[in-house]
């Protein structure tokens, strides 16, 4: 009866986050979008270079929506949004869970700046529902609502608070760790925070800038330090996805992991997908947030080491 | 790493948005103490630290440094004030204690979870102390200063838990 107490605790904070919750289905549902459900069984995935699937029998479960959402949106639903579960293998940390939940939506005729802004109406409308007003206290720190929200190109991001350029970081192979170190801790502190333009070669789908080839339009959104979404102007150059699928299964291979078989369907059918926006939010994370939690595991009732 | 022992005090699995896993994690070096963050990858690999206990004898203290014996071979080693720590306050002279060694160099002591050690100063107990459930300090042997019930006396020997540093029990010889 150990656990008992354990998840009483969480009375206050479950409550909230499935208030949360109802909160973006009503954002949603009230702009006409469409929510959708697409399988978590699939037998083919989009390769990403650092994400790893579960395999169940020879099929895989999916790490994210994306693919089944893109091919809607490919066939002519133009607002679609799905709140599902996603897993991914070995993610385990204290804002990661291998099976957690995913805000996925997608907007035909947007792009990343035009998304930026949707993502503010949403989370200041779900504050709204929530009570919260237009300030989150979180983690002894106030995350002022008032929009616009602060933002910030990841080259600019890393003259500010990283001792080399992007460039250099690139180039040196210490991307991702001056990211984890030295700027994601001081992103979203006193406002949420977007950052912006991201090196292509860590952005699996994403379109290239049109002045700037070197760069991706793709966005991420922090608040009080933490990764809560990940978006992009969505590629939609057939040939192109597959030249990327290819050259992630060939780096995975290169570096001992395995390598997932490419959706043909997804192929054929992305050559007929509109100019777009996409974005990914982690529930979790934002449960997080609303609720003041420093852990992943206080926002959901069971953590795998309670299972 | 770098041919130095470190123990890691914090670990967290951190993954920046589309990038790989890392490892952010808090070290130690068990030589010189420094504390330092380190983000590692997820295919670095170390090789785990060449560390041995010995059992060890305290036999004095000279000039800030605590001498240990060890009763088979009578190898003497040297540890720094930095390096015994808390446990100076409960040495007395042939306590056996575990030390830490990389390689040849001693790193820190641990001590028997309970030590006996004699109260050399102490009020006299009052009446109503008692009663009143408070505590009194005292000063042990070592020079440790204590908390102990008002009926313990200059001259008695308590028992006390060297994690904690608290009281247990008085002794009788």
């Amino acid at each position: 009866m150990e656990d008992d107490g354990r998840l009483a605790k969480k009375r206050e904070t479950l409550w909230k986050r499935a208030r949360m919750i109802r909160a973006i289905r009503d954002f949603f549902t009230s702009r006409d979008y469409l929510e959708v459900e697409t399988p978590y069984l699939i037998p083919a995935l989009i390769p990403e270079t650092h994400i790893d699937a579960i395999s169940c029998g020879d099929w895989f479960l999916h790490t994210s929506p994306e693919l089944h959402m893109k091919r809607l949106l490919a066939a002519g639903y133009p607002r679609i949004f799905q709140i599902c579960k996603c897993f991914r293998d070995g993610e385990r940390g204290s804002c990661h869970l291998p099976e957690f939940t995913m805000l996925e939506w997608y907007c035909r005729g947007m792009d990343y700046r035009k998304l930026m802004k949707e993502c503010e109406e949403l989370i200041v409308s779900v504050a709204g529902d929530l009570g919260c007003g237009d300030v989150i206290n979180y983690q002894g720190r106030a995350i002022g609502l008032q929009r616009p929200w602060e933002s910030i190109s990841v080259r600019e991001a890393f003259a500010c608070y990283a001792p080399m350029s992007m460039d250099k970081a690139v180039t040196e192979n210490c991307f991702d760790e001056i990211m984890v170190s030295s700027i994601e801790p001081r992103l979203g502190l006193t406002q949420p925070t977007f950052i912006y333009d991201y090196p292509v070669s860590g952005s699996a789908l994403a379109k290239e800038k049109k002045d700037d080839f070197a760069l991706a339009e793709r966005f991420e959104l922090y608040m009080g330090g933490k990764e809560i979404a990940n978006a992009c102007s969505e590629l939609t150059d057939s040939k192109e996805h597959h030249r990327r699928f290819l050259n992630v299964n060939k780096y995975r291979h290169s570096i001992g992991k395995s390598i997932y078989p490419i959706s043909e369907r997804f192929l054929q059918d992305i050559s007929a997908i509109p100019e777009a926006a996409g974005i990914a939010l982690g529930v979790d994370r934002l449960a997080m947030i609303f609720c003041d939690s420093s852990a992943i595991d206080c926002v959901v009732a069971f953590a795998p080491e309670f299972l | 790493m770098d041919n130095e022992p470190y123990i890691v005090t914090e670990f967290n699995f951190v993954k920046p948005g589309k990038g790989q896993a890392l490892y952010r994690s808090k070290l130690r070096n068990m030589i010189t103490g420094a504390q330092f963050e380190r983000t590692f990858r997820s295919a670095d690999t170390f090789e785990p630290a060449d560390l041995q206990q010995k059992k060890m004898q305290y036999l004095y203290r000279e000039q800030g440094k605590y001498c240990f014996m060890d009763s088979e071979s009578y190898e003497q080693v040297f540890l720094t004030e930095d390096q015994v720590g808390e446990a100076k306050n409960f040495l007395i002279d042939n306590l056996e204690a575990e030390i830490l060694f990389f390689e040849d160099r001693p790193l820190e002591v641990s001590l028997p979870n309970f030590v006996d050690l004699v109260v050399i100063r102490a009020d006299p107990w009052a009446k109503g102390d008692s009663v009143s459930g408070k505590t009194k300090p005292v000063t042990l042997q070592t020079g440790y200063q204590i908390h102990v019930p008002p009926f313990v006396e200059e001259g008695e020997k308590i028992r006390v838990d060297t994690r904690s540093g608290e009281y247990l029990t008085r002794v009788k010889d």
